[in-house]
């Protein structure tokens, strides 16, 4: 899904005392089948603006195109609806929001509320529960006996099952241990590349913006600040200072590696058995030979 | 004389109600006064039980929990709870008070604390964490980490002799993490006092002087952060991480750098390697 921001602007509680422009003037393009990580400190718009990506908020001024969808300040609630249905949006600590009795119930609700056909829902449900590594045999437990790692998973099932063509994540994995971090990640990542998927990630791991990103957009105090491919993003360490961020630790120590070794080494996504050898090389160099 | 152990766990279970599986397994492990230890494990390995026993929010079916010397019980619970102050998650689960003076007064009325020495203390305590222009702010318009902060404070006031950060950083942004762990760190220059912290966060396990490991609700090592992070291979494991300079260096060990301390810090790994390369 492309998704086009056009000068957008968004003010809590107009015209009152309280008035807070919390988006100003953003215009970004995100093509469609990107991953796209957004990334800023707290009050720096992140939040508000990923909630004018399935219309829970109209911007006060501005268009954003998504799809063959135009959402302005006038646009009509009903019509809303049928964005709804192709944005999937994981929300932060979304296990807060399970509330049925089952398991099945609690992760078929939102296709049945938009009216799918149940065939189609069962038919999804098996490949939905693969995804997140939950076993069908706790389909008719209540969610709340899960643990909070395992009722995160149905909370994404809940949202996998709607087939949506834009999904967006609210820091994901906050709160899980390492190993769950990882497997939530590469799940998305893997089913991006598989459905051929629009997806926006809201992070504060510069980590995960690099590893699994291919645009990163910066936003300070309700504007975007940079945008671009993350290496080159992550490359302008002043920039991202100026706006209280860090880069990522392993272009941090490759800088700091230069300072002292003079030697660059230029970073384009290389694992760490790559940077290893690089490193070894240069090491076991020696003095004399220089 | 000071006890040698301020906290001490003696082959402690429990069970929570309704579950077959023990959420600790006979766990025995003490805390020294003044020491910074933290937590770590996977999800459900047990540490946020430990927390909750560590100041009789839960009681172990067995085993005993000694603070100070004192065993938790029914009627040392009260006296317990004014050593042992605790800090959640949650920054927006955690406040009464409608703004923040009212918020750290909250605990030291409750514990029926002269108002003059209130006063003294409330001061004090925001200003340990660098809030003290905020007294009068409605908290709910603070920022993540500045409530989590005010949380610390509210703990401060009591003048606790032990601190459990129970998952306090992890719904904070980066900025926001920093400024806890500096503010604890600050608070301990100016006073005795110990810190649990449990965390999924590596580089908040570097600022501890030792290192307890759970899982599956058994203790699974003990350490300073040097010796844990040794056990590379074995932590991933059993579900978690090393920091990136553990991970580079495993691969530097591999292509024949031989490393002979653990690095933590990019500087102990730079130090190393520059060291190597200039004896070449």
């Amino acid at each position: 899904m492309d998704i086009t921001f056009d000068k957008v602007s968004h003010i809590y509680q107009k015209n009152t005392p309280f008035e807070y422009k919390a988006l100003e003037d953003v215009s970004f393009h995100i093509s469609s089948g990107s991953y796209v990580a957004i990334i800023g400190h707290t009050g720096s718009g992140k939040s508000t603006l990923i909630q004018h990506l399935n219309g829970l908020l109209k911007p006060t001024e501005g268009k954003i195109q998504m799809g063959n969808f135009v959402l302005t300040a006038d646009k009509k609630q009903k019509d809303i609806m049928k964005l709804r249905k192709q944005v999937g949006v994981v929300f932060q600590y979304p296990e807060h929001q399970l509330f049925e009795e089952s398991i099945e119930k609690d992760i078929k609700f939102g296709p049945q509320n938009f009216g799918v056909e149940p065939e189609v829902i069962n038919q999804r449900l098996p490949e939905v529960l693969k995804s997140v590594q939950l076993s069908d045999q706790l389909l008719s437990r209540s969610p709340f006996d899960l643990s909070g790692g395992q009722m995160r998973r149905v909370a994404i099932a809940g949202v996998l099952i709607m087939e949506p063509n834009l999904l967006v994540l609210d820091e994901p994995t906050a709160g899980l241990d390492p190993r769950g971090q990882k497997e939530i990640m590469d799940m998305f990542y893997r089913l991006h590349k598989e459905k051929n998927r629009t997806t926006v990630l809201v992070t504060h791991s510069m980590e995960d913006a690099l590893q699994y990103a291919d645009h990163v957009i910066i936003m300070d105090h309700g504007k975007l600040y940079m945008e671009g491919n993350p290496i080159e993003v992550f490359r302008q360490r002043d920039a991202l200072q100026k706006v209280g961020l860090d880069v990522p630790e392993v272009i941090d120590f490759l800088d700091s590696f230069e300072k002292t070794f003079q030697k660059p080494i230029d970073y384009h996504g290389q694992s760490m058995d790559e940077l290893a050898e690089v490193i070894a090389r240069i090491v076991e160099g020696g003095h004399q030979r220089e | 004389m000071e006890p040698r152990h301020y906290i001490e766990f003696q082959d402690v279970s429990f069970q929570y109600p309704n579950s077959e599986d023990w959420a600790l397994k006979g766990v025995s492990f003490h805390i020294k006064p003044n020491e910074w230890v933290a937590i770590i494990g996977h999800n459900g390995s047990g540490k946020s039980t430990i927390a909750k026993l560590m100041n009789g929010l839960l009681s172990p079916q067995q085993g005993t929990i000694h603070v100070q010397e004192l065993p938790i019980n029914q009627e040392t619970i009260w006296d317990v709870r004014k050593k042992v102050g605790m800090v959640f998650q949650n920054p927006d689960n955690q406040f009464v008070g409608t703004t923040v003076i009212d918020d750290v007064a909250f605990g030291l009325e409750n514990h029926g604390i002269p108002r003059e020495d209130m006063q003294k203390r409330i001061s004090y305590s925001l200003k340990a964490v660098n809030m003290e222009e905020y007294v009068n702010h409605e908290p709910h318009n603070l920022s993540g980490g500045q409530k989590q902060r005010v949380a610390i404070a509210s703990v401060l006031a009591v003048e606790p002799e032990l601190i459990i950060l129970d998952e306090a950083t992890a719904m904070l942004d980066p900025k926001g993490r920093n400024s806890i762990m500096n503010t604890v760190h600050q608070v301990r220059q100016d006073r005795d006092v110990s810190v649990v912290t449990i965390t999924h966060d590596l580089n908040e396990v570097l600022f501890a002087d030792r290192v307890i490991v759970m899982n599956e609700g058994n203790v699974w090592f003990e350490g300073t952060p040097r010796e844990v992070f040794q056990k590379h291979d074995e932590l991933q494991a059993i579900g978690l991480d090393t920091p990136f300079v553990t991970q580079l260096s495993r691969h530097l060990n591999k292509l024949g750098i031989s490393l002979h301390k653990e690095p933590l810090t990019h500087k102990d790994l730079m130090d190393e390697l520059w060291t190597l390369h200039s004896t070449r």
